[in-house]
């Protein structure tokens, strides 16, 4: 995590302030620009940080812990650093039938995750459970950041591993 | 076509006819494709000569509650003074759902054509498409069509010279199931947490940004199109069963089956012969043992309700159950109903916003209870403590996901009570494989929203 001696830079300038700049006008309120704006903080960071909301708040005239509020609420949204690959597998019924839980064994042996939700010491990966993705019909989805890779059994996942850049 | 099987002879593809065709994501490919033509028809008309045609089609919608979409486009009142807002739900996240995922992936003009229409007819100049956020490839997807749309001028100031604004967008959910729900949608688009709003207000009266606003679903809008080019009596005269249930209707299948995927039917269609000639039947050497039809939402059917349901909005009520999302999962003899069951509502106490005691309680400990009978810890009294839990769950709460945490519950113990108590006695069902529930995740997994 990054040290504290270490300045704050904004997401909020150049490109990315045209950007926000520009996405505003298709709301009536500058709030409903707050979920995009948080899209963008974690496209550029890789997760929200308490100074990026309080950036966030700043932009969109709202209060830091209005945005924190908000952030707290929607499970996409990083309050902490992940690995490098975040993978997420869906574990509900559905899924959970055609052994799901299997494919989330075999994540966390092949990662060298020891734990859900715990980061691999070299920083590569974070393995979660997920509720549906919304590809039921290709069990079992997994999404690594933003790619969802369909019909994945557990001895496919050291092959998909190895292809991860 | 058909995606990611080929179109079986009983279906009937409208909505779906173009799944797996690359070449129709592109608005020339689209255009060749017959794209854009109802559009063109539709700003040629006055906003009440769609919604009456509409109405008259019988299209409902494909949401979850079945709506008539015509009757909910008529509460709009075009010319008020107001600004009006259309909203596509494209949160798909009920477990069992992922039919808008495919619209969106291979026919992305159908929803833009789709939303545009619907805005005009409800006197919005601005569309929202909420796409929830997993949904990256439909995202893109929809991104690329509504670029297309505006550089052909199809959408924005003037649109297809017609003078009028329309514009769509696309805002991107964030993990959220109850997100879905309609007015915890408006808050989210507000920049809000997704909670559920207490209604009345309804949305037709003060919805998104407090303005008169209309929601519908992603399969909803893009039959649209499809019932102004060809008229609302070839609409509903699709219909396999009662007149109030018309027109084409995409089931998404999975869990224990031999082919899971999309299928497309006109409503009516016998179950039995869809599951079992359509999607192939069970997977080799299996048996189905029941079937949740409607997404997670709704109450399990046993195989006798299933393979007696036609398959409409009023059949499935016959049969113990509800159409809801058309998310048909099955499970076969290997499955633990109990352990089903508890994964569902464990699924629902994830996604609770918490407002609602009944909610916020009653989904955990619910799934608590159920985690301990899975866990060969039950007692005879669990069963009656989870049935009153239920009952308290339902009607009760701002909004239906307490009750949709009840209806597995129900149902399962109602169906299949005999798992439960073989659990509690010990006497595990010889057929039931995987009796335990950890993963190492399920014991750890907090509950609540946000968690
Ligand atoms: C908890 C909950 C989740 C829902 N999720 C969705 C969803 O993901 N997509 C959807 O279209 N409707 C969903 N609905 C139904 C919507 O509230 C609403 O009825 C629907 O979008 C209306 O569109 P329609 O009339 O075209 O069906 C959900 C409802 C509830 C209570
Ligand atoms: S029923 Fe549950 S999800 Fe719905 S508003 Fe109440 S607490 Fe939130
Ligand atoms: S249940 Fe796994 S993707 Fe829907």
């Amino acid at each position: 995590m990054s040290g504290h001696a270490e300045a704050y830079a904004p997401v909020f300038v150049g490109k990315r302030k045209e950007e926000i700049t520009e996405l505003l006008k298709r709301y009536p309120t500058k709030m409903a620009g707050l979920l995009p704006a948080l899209w963008m903080v974690q496209e550029d960071r890789g997760w929200v940080s308490e100074q990026a909301m309080t950036e966030v708040a700043e932009v969109l005239e709202l209060t830091a812990a209005y945005v924190k509020g908000v952030v707290s609420f929607y499970t996409m949204y990083h309050q902490h650093p992940v690995g490098k690959h975040f993978i997420q597998v869906c574990t509900t019924s559905p899924c959970l039938c055609n052994g799901a839980d299997k494919v989330v064994n075999a994540f966390l042996e092949h990662t060298g995750c020891k734990e859900l939700g715990i980061t691999s010491a070299d920083g590569k990966y974070t393995v979660i459970e997920v509720e549906c993705l919304g590809a039921c019909g290709f069990s079992t989805p997994v999404q690594i950041n933003a790619d969802t890779i369909e019909n994945v059994t557990p001895d496919k996942v050291p092959v998909i591993l190895a292809g991860l850049k | 076509m058909g995606y990611p099987h080929k179109s079986h002879p009983r279906e009937t593809p409208v909505l779906s006819k173009h799944f797996g065709d690359g070449e129709s994501r592109s608005l020339d490919g689209w255009k060749k494709r017959g794209g854009y033509k109802a559009l063109e028809l539709a700003l040629g008309m006055t906003p009440a000569q769609i919604v009456d045609i509409v109405k008259a089609s019988g299209l409902r919608g494909r949401g979850g509650a079945g709506f008539p979409t015509g009757v909910k486009w008529s509460f709009m009142k075009p010319g008020d003074g107001k600004p009006h807002y259309l909203l596509c739900n494209a949160d798909e996240s009920e477990p069992g759902t992922f039919k808008d995922r495919e619209i969106m992936r291979w026919t992305p003009h159908a929803l833009v054509e789709g939303c545009a229409i619907g805005a005009y007819a409800i006197g919005a100049e601005t569309a929202f498409i909420y796409i929830r956020g997993e949904f990256q490839e439909p995202i893109d997807r929809m991104e690329a069509a509504l670029k297309e749309a505006y550089a052909a001028n199809i959408l924005g100031k003037n649109a297809m010279g017609t003078g009028k604004t329309i514009n769509v967008y696309v805002h991107k959910g964030a993990g959220a199931y109850i997100c879905g729900e309609e007015t915890a949608l408006m808050e989210s688009l507000e920049g809000k947490r997704g909670n559920p709003r207490i209604k009345p207000p309804f949305p037709a009266v003060s919805g998104a940004f407090g303005q008169p606003t209309t929601i519908n679903n992603v399969e909803t809008l893009v039959a649209v199109p499809h019932i102004l080019v060809n008229g609302a009596e070839w609409y509903k005269a699709m219909c396999l069963s009662n007149a109030k249930s018309t027109g084409t209707k995409l089931f998404s299948v999975c869990g224990n089956i031999s082919k899971p995927g999309n299928y497309e039917i006109v409503l009516g269609f016998p179950f039995k012969d869809f599951l079992y000639d359509l999607c192939g039947g069970p997977t080799a050497g299996r048996r189905f043992k029941a079937i949740i039809p409607g997404g997670a939402s709704v109450p399990i059917q046993t195989m006798d309700e299933a393979e007696a349901t036609l398959m409409d909005y009023e059949g499935f009520v016959a049969q113990g159950t509800m159409l809801g999302s058309g998310g048909v999962i099955v499970f076969d003899d290997a499955q633990s109903i109990p352990r089903q069951v508890a994964r569902l509502t464990r699924f629902f106490a994830h996604e609770s916003c918490g407002q609602c005691t009944q909610c916020r309680e009653g989904t955990s400990w619910t799934t608590r209870i159920l985690d301990r009978i899975v866990a060969g810890q039950g007692t005879y009294e669990d069963l009656d403590t989870l049935l009153e839990m239920a009952e308290n769950m339902t009607g009760k709460t701002i909004c239906v996901l307490s009750d949709s945490c009840a209806a597995p519950v129900v149902s399962g113990l109602q169906k299949f009570r005999h798992e439960f108590e073989a659990l509690i006695t010990g006497k595990r069902s010889s057929t039931v494989a995987g009796g335990s529930q950890t993963t190492a995740a399920s014991a750890k997994l907090s509950v609540g929203a946000g968690a």
